[in-house]
């Protein structure tokens, strides 16, 4: 089979599967609102608090739903042979990884980017910082997908799941987390925020490069 | 490059090298650190602005080079281990990474002592000790990572990709953090606007550095030999030098 062949059937297949298993989309997205209100009961409701902190709060939440969502992301191939027959069949693999973040994004990362208008409402964001939420959860999501496959490819045969997954992979997201707060802030402040949306999206770059290839390393290793 | 890593790639012929370097070495970090902490600590002039607190720099500054410099190590110990397939050097690896967590706490700790008097806090969020303390993160990961799994041949293996995964990123969150820190508070770097430092201060300093230098190394080669028995237990040349007291306390 060819590369784009591999891709296209595992992505098909994996959207057919988030169709019918709507918990896998619809839980992280509630995990992120959840978090999201929580600061507000936490630190207190005041308008000017809530939208000097949004920026830093819309996105701690945004990477933890990612990085939840992702633990099951190889989990059901590995669990019934999948994995193991697409090894061993010496398919294109990195193909395969591709397709099954691209489908993961779509679960997780495309949901969040569809209610970011209901962040704007709640934490009260002005105009110009919703913009660059929606821009930065646009370049910044795909980012955190990558990040967290690798994570959860890493983890696969791990006994103990959910905490080493957070604990391996949350330091890899201190970049990304620095510079889309920044950007958020320097719009809210009416400042351009191209440079910071730019070195995010070279970043992404860097990692689509680099962790297709490292996942499917990763995954090697766990299938033995 | 094959060639010259070759011989040390066997676990028996690494296990005797790792031996006769760790009986060198040992003596030599004790001493140096012995002569360098002692003078540091005991005979160095008093700073003029910082008085007797700056003597805590002879232990500070040591670690957390060495820290970063254990990181390297360990980058390089994972890069030959994917790329030749050597099974020891994924396990330098796991040898590597608790020493390099300590010297990063002790740099961690130390600094904050440091911090105390000096600044008047027990930390403050400049880009160094950020970065210290998620390098401390990424060293806390790669352990977790090499522990968690049943089988070990796999936990070592997925800590060798972590952590060249973590050497391509380190120099990403350095320079993020570093920028980070300049737009939110740039006055704190000028805190670390070092005055050169006198000849009488630097001599014990360097000597402190190379006894940290000499103790990663030591206590690496001690590590690296305790994992070779433990992956090998089931070999015959362990199990000739169980039954031989007197080669095995070496």
């Amino acid at each position: 089979m060819s590369i784009a062949a591999v891709f296209m059937a595992t992505f098909r297949r994996d959207l057919r599967l988030l169709a019918r298993q709507k918990s896998d989309w619809l839980n992280p997205l509630f995990f992120f609102l959840v978090v999201l209100s929580l600061f507000p009961l936490g630190i207190g409701a005041k308008p000017n608090l809530l939208r000097e902190i949004a920026p830093g709060i819309i996105w701690i939440a945004a990477l933890l739903s990612v990085l939840l969502g992702a633990e099951r992301l190889f989990k059901q191939d590995y669990r019934d042979g999948v994995l193991e027959q697409l090894v061993s069949a010496r398919l294109p693999l990195p193909a395969y990884v591709l397709a099954k973040m691209a489908a993961s994004w779509c679960a997780s990362g495309l949901p969040l980017i569809i209610v970011s208008p209901l962040l704007a409402l709640l934490l009260g964001l002005s105009e110009s910082a919703f913009v660059a939420v929606v821009a930065t959860l646009l370049l910044g999501t795909p980012l955190l997908t990558l990040l967290s496959a690798l994570g959860a490819a890493l983890t696969l045969s791990a006994d103990k799941g959910g905490i080493l997954l957070a604990l391996v992979i949350l330091p890899f997201y201190i970049p990304l987390l620095i510079f889309a707060s920044a950007a958020v802030e320097q719009a809210a402040f009416g400042l351009p925020y191209g440079a910071q949306l730019a070195i995010i999206a070279a970043m992404l770059c860097l990692a689509l490069a680099l962790v297709p290839f490292a996942v499917f390393k990763a995954l090697k290793l766990n299938v033995g | 490059m094959f060639k010259w890593l070759d011989p040390y790639a066997k676990p028996q012929r690494l296990y005797a090298v790792c031996g006769a370097w760790q009986r060198v070495l040992m003596p030599m970090a004790w001493l140096t650190l012995l002569i360098g902490v002692v003078w540091g600590l005991g005979f160095t002039p008093a700073d003029y602005q910082q008085g007797d607190s700056y003597r805590i720099i002879h232990i500070h500054v040591p670690a957390a080079i060495w820290s970063m410099g254990a990181y390297s190590s360990m980058a390089i110990a994972a890069f030959i281990a994917l790329v030749w397939q050597i099974k020891v050097a994924q396990w330098a690896i796991g040898a590597i990474a608790p020493i390099g967590a300590c010297f990063t706490l002790i740099a961690l700790f130390t600094g904050s002592f440091w911090g105390k008097p000096m600044w008047g806090t027990w930390w403050e969020w400049d880009a160094r000790l950020t970065s210290e303390l998620i390098l401390l993160f990424l060293y806390v990961g790669v352990i977790a990572l090499q522990n968690a799994f049943a089988d070990r041949e796999t936990g070592d293996k997925a800590a060798s990709l972590l952590a060249m995964v973590g050497v391509v990123n380190l120099p990403i969150i350095h320079f993020s953090v570093e920028w980070w820190n300049t737009l939110h508070q740039g006055a704190s770097i000028t805190k670390f606007a070092k005055p050169s430092i006198d000849p009488s201060m630097l001599w014990p300093l360097l000597i402190c550095m190379l006894a940290f230098a000499l103790l990663l190394a030591a206590l690496t080669c001690l590590r690296l030999r305790t994992a070779i028995l433990q992956h090998e237990q089931h070999r015959s040349w362990v199990r000739d030098l169980a039954e031989e007291p007197t080669d095995a306390k070496v």
